[in-house]
C-alpha cells in the first residue's frame, strides 16, 4: 500500500508538503546539472551523453544491490571514484580529440557517445525496467504536516553536500582557479604554465563523477533501463539554461525552480502534464532571457 | 640566453615568420620594434610556444625548444605578458597574481614573490579583492606584468605594454621595465614607441613584414638614418 495513503488527507499540508517535494527533487537534479554546467562552462562543450553516465549510475547500483546485496548508499562511495575514472577513459578516448574541433562536431560526437551507450546498455541488460527497493526506500518520515520518503532525503543531503563541496572547491582551491582561469582564457592560462589538457580531462572527469554519483542516489526512487538518463537529462538542460550556462549558483537555483513547476505542475493538472511545463518554461527563458536568470555577464564564463 | 635560428612561422598558409635570428643576451633589455603586422607578437608567440615554428629551432639556455610544449616553458623561465594584458577578468587581482605561480618552481616562493609585485605597484594591493576586469587600464597593465612575475621569469616577454595607455603612465611602465631588469630579469620588450623603447634597450631589431632588417645596440639604432626615416618621422 502507499505508505501515504495511510496518512489520509488531514494530516498532509498541502502546501508544505509540494515545498518539500519541490526542496528533494531539487537537490537531486542539481547534483546532475551542476556536472552538465561544470563541463559546459570550462570546457565549451555540451555533453549530450551526461544522461547515459547517469544511467549507467542507476545500473551499477542496482547490480552492486541485487547481485550482492549492496546499499545504495555505501555503492556510492565507490562509485564516486569509478565514475572519475570512466570520465577521464572518455575524455582521452573520445573527448580530447574533438575539444578543439568546431562545436557542430562535438554535438554530433557526444550525441554518438549517448546512442552508443545505451546500446550497449540495452545489449547487455535488455531493455527490462530494473527497481530496487533498499530498506530506505520503506522508511516515510514525516515533519509539520508533510510525509517523504528516507531515500529522497539522503539522496538530497548528499546532492547538495556534493554541490556545495564543488563550489567550494572551484572557488577557494589553486586548482578551482586553474579551471576558471583555462575557462575565461586558455592561450593565458597556457602562458601561466597551465597544462590545458590536463585541465580539460580533470574537469571532465568530475562532471562525470558527479552524475555517476546521482545515478546511485536515484537508484531506490526511479528505475533503471538503458534511456533512464533521458529523463534527468532533459530536464538538465532547462536548468543549465535557466542557471545561465556554466553558473554553478544557477545550476542550484535553477534546479529549484524546474522541481517547483514539476512538482506544482503534476499537483494541479496531473503528473503526465509536467514536462509540457518545464518545456514552456525553457521556451520562456530562451525568449525573455537568453543568458539565464544569473546570467547577466552573459554565457561565455564560469561564475567568479 | 635565447637564440632563434633561421625561424619560418606561418598561420595557415601565410607565412608571419622569414628565415628570423636573433640573440637575446642574459641581462639586458632587448627591444623588438617594427611597424604593424611586421612579425613582432608572432615572434614572443613562438618564443613562448603558442606558434610552432615550420622551419628553424628556438634555443633556450642552450636547449631546442621543438618538444617542449608552451605550459612546459614557464617551467624553464620563459614568461609572456600577451598583447592586450589578457588578464581572467572574472577573477579578483589577487587570484589573478596567484594564478600566475602555477610553475612548481614559482608555487614555492608565492608568498615572497607576492609581496615583491605589492611593493612594485601598490595599487595592485589595494584593489586586491576586486574583479580584474574592473581595472582601469593602467591597472590591468600592471596587473598582466604582476602576474608573469609571479611565474618567476628569468626571460619576461611584453608585448605593447603600453598600448593604449596614457603618456604618464607609458613613463610608469618603462621605469617599471628597467626596475624589473635590474632585479635580474632578462626583458624581451615589443613596442611600437619606437623612441622610449630603443633608449631603454641594451640591444634591439628591426623587424619589417616579417623579416630583420635592423639589428645593434638599442642607442645605435636610434641614430641609424633608415630607422629615423621609417619610424621616427625625422
Amino acid at each position: 500500500m502507499d505508505p501515504a495513503a495511510r496518512l489520509g488527507p488531514a494530516q498532509i499540508d498541502v502546501v508544505a508538503q509540494l515545498a518539500v517535494s519541490t526542496l528533494l527533487l531539487g537537490g537531486i537534479y542539481a547534483l546532475i546539472a551542476v556536472g552538465l554546467t561544470l563541463i559546459f562552462g570550462i570546457m565549451r562543450v555540451v555533453n549530450f551523453a551526461h544522461g547515459e553516465f547517469l544511467m549507467l549510475g542507476m545500473y551499477l547500483a542496482f547490480f552492486a544491490f541485487t547481485l550482492r546485496g549492496v546499499d545504495p548508499y555505501l555503492v556510492l562511495i565507490i562509485a564516486i571514484p569509478i565514475f572519475y575514472l570512466v570520465g577521464l577513459f572518455v575524455y582521452v578516448l573520445v573527448m580530447r580529440g574533438v575539444i578543439h574541433a568546431s562545436h557542430n562536431v562535438q554535438i554530433f560526437t557526444t550525441v554518438g557517445l549517448s546512442t552508443a551507450l545505451q546500446n550497449i546498455a540495452l545489449v547487455m541488460w535488455t531493455g527490462d525496467f530494473r527497481i530496487i527497493r533498499p530498506w530506505e526506500s520503506s522508511v516515510v518520515l514525516r515533519a509539520a504536516g508533510t510525509a517523504f520518503n528516507l531515500a529522497q532525503v539522503v539522496a538530497f543531503a548528499v546532492a547538495v553536500a556534493l554541490t556545495v563541496a564543488l563550489m567550494a572547491f572551484m572557488k577557494w582551491t589553486h586548482t578551482g582557479r586553474v579551471m576558471r582561469a583555462t575557462a575565461q582564457d586558455r592561450d593565458a592560462a597556457t602562458l601561466m604554465g597551465i597544462d590545458t589538457d590536463r585541465v580539460y580531462r580533470l574537469t571532465f572527469a568530475i562532471g562525470i563523477a558527479c552524475v555517476g554519483a546521482a545515478g546511485v542516489l536515484v537508484s531506490p526512487l526511479y528505475a533503471a533501463y538503458p534511456q533512464a538518463g533521458l529523463q534527468f537529462v532533459t530536464l538538465a538542460y532547462v536548468v543549465v539554461v535557466l542557471g545561465g550556462l556554466g553558473d554553478m549558483a544557477g545550476a542550484m537555483l535553477g534546479s529549484l525552480i524546474v522541481a517547483a513547476v514539476e512538482v506544482g505542475g503534476s499537483y494541479i493538472f496531473g503528473a503526465a502534464w509536467k514536462e509540457v511545463f518545464y518545456f514552456l518554461l525553457f521556451i520562456g527563458v530562451l525568449v525573455f532571457r537568453p543568458a539565464g536568470l544569473l546570467g547577466q555577464r552573459g554565457a561565455e564564463t564560469l561564475g567568479a | 640566453m635565447l637564440r632563434l635560428e633561421a625561424v619560418d612561422a606561418f598561420y595557415g598558409d601565410v607565412q608571419a615568420l622569414f628565415g628570423i635570428s636573433l640573440e637575446v643576451p642574459a641581462g639586458g633589455i632587448f627591444a623588438l620594434v617594427g611597424a604593424n603586422a611586421a612579425g613582432k607578437t608572432t615572434t614572443l608567440r613562438v618564443v613562448s610556444g603558442l606558434v610552432a615554428p615550420r622551419h628553424g629551432r628556438v634555443v633556450f639556455d642552450g636547449r631546442d625548444l621543438a618538444r617542449v610544449p608552451a605550459a612546459q616553458r614557464v617551467e624553464l623561465g620563459i614568461v609572456q605578458v600577451p598583447e592586450g594584458r589578457r588578464l581572467f577578468p572574472f577573477m579578483t587581482v589577487t587570484e589573478n597574481l596567484l594564478l600566475g605561480a602555477h610553475a612548481v618552481r614559482a608555487r614555492a616562493e608565492r608568498d615572497a614573490t607576492l609581496r615583491y609585485v605589492y611593493r612594485l605597484f601598490p595599487v595592485l594591493e589595494e584593489r586586491a579583492a576586486q574583479l580584474a576586469g574592473s581595472l582601469s587600464g593602467g591597472e590591468q597593465q600592471m596587473c598582466a606584468i604582476g602576474r608573469a612575475l609571479m611565474a618567476r621569469p628569468r626571460l619576461l616577454m611584453l608585448d605593447e605594454p603600453t598600448l593604449g595607455l596614457a603618456p604618464v603612465l607609458v613613463g610608469r611602465i618603462f621605469e617599471t621595465v628597467r626596475t624589473i631588469n635590474a632585479d635580474g630579469v632578462t626583458v624581451l620588450l615589443v613596442e611600437q614607441n619606437v623612441r622610449q623603447a630603443l633608449t631603454l634597450a641594451t640591444h634591439a631589431c628591426v623587424l619589417e613584414s616579417g623579416k630583420l632588417v635592423l639589428e645593434g645596440a638599442g642607442r645605435a639604432l636610434l641614430v641609424d638614418e633608415r630607422l629615423k626615416r621609417a619610424y621616427l618621422g625625422l
